[in-house]
């Protein structure tokens, strides 16, 4: 039973490293601070949370699992807030969502084209 | 395999950093900074089981409850111009 525990939380440690870095890459690769925002948040919340089950699985249960579990707390509530936070202050600064303009430019080439067929 | 996880969180850490240095606006770097914050104490807790001293996540949850002030902070900042900034106050003023 302890071996499948451990085995577990292998796999789940790899799955969240796997992850973390994923959304790094997007922090790094987006174009604008709204899509930058998508991606830190795959950190805190897939990331974050597979790796420290994993974490909390391959101890006894203890204090260090009760620990392992207030850390998931604190970034399953402040993470939300901070982003939420984030996206208003940029909005009420005025940055201009680059999804608007693609999908302006959508409905842009769509209207066209119906005017084509016309 | 901690070693493969903190490996993968100080990868994460430098893109994070070069895009703390890169900007463009003063948000992509409060949104770096938040990320640097939340993959330190990942990093903190694995480097805690990866030595056998578990206690690493007391500073590591220390270091969270900072990490969302400071961020909460600097926009409040950003976006007011004033740390004491409230909603009410204005309501009374206008």
């Amino acid at each position: 039973m302890t071996e499948i525990l451990l085995y577990l939380s292998w796999v789940l440690i790899a799955v969240g490293s796997f992850f973390i870095v994923i959304g790094a890459f997007g922090i790094f690769r987006l174009p604008d601070v709204f899509t930058r925002i998508h991606a830190a948040g795959v950190i805190d919340t897939v990331g974050a949370a597979f790796l420290l089950t994993g974490l909390g699985l391959n101890v006894e249960f203890g204090l260090v699992t009760v620990k392992l579990l207030m850390i998931f707390l604190l970034f399953f509530f402040s993470s939300p807030v901070a982003t939420h936070a984030l996206a208003q202050a940029a909005l009420a600064d005025g940055i201009h969502p680059v999804a608007e303009d693609l999908r302006e430019v959508k409905t842009v080439a769509a209207d066209k084209s119906d005017k084509d067929d016309v | 395999m901690f070693f493969v996880a903190a490996l993968s969180i100080l990868v994460a850490l430098s893109l994070a950093v070069a895009r703390a240095l890169m900007g463009p606006t003063v948000f992509d770097r409060v949104l770096a900074a938040n990320t640097i914050g939340t993959l330190s104490i990942l990093l903190l807790a694995v480097v805690g089981f990866m030595t056998g001293r578990p206690e690493f996540l007391d500073i590591g949850l220390t270091y969270g409850l900072l990490n969302l002030i400071g961020t909460m902070a600097v926009l409040k900042f950003f976006r007011h111009g004033d740390l004491s900034y409230d909603d009410k106050d204005t309501k009374k003023n206008t």
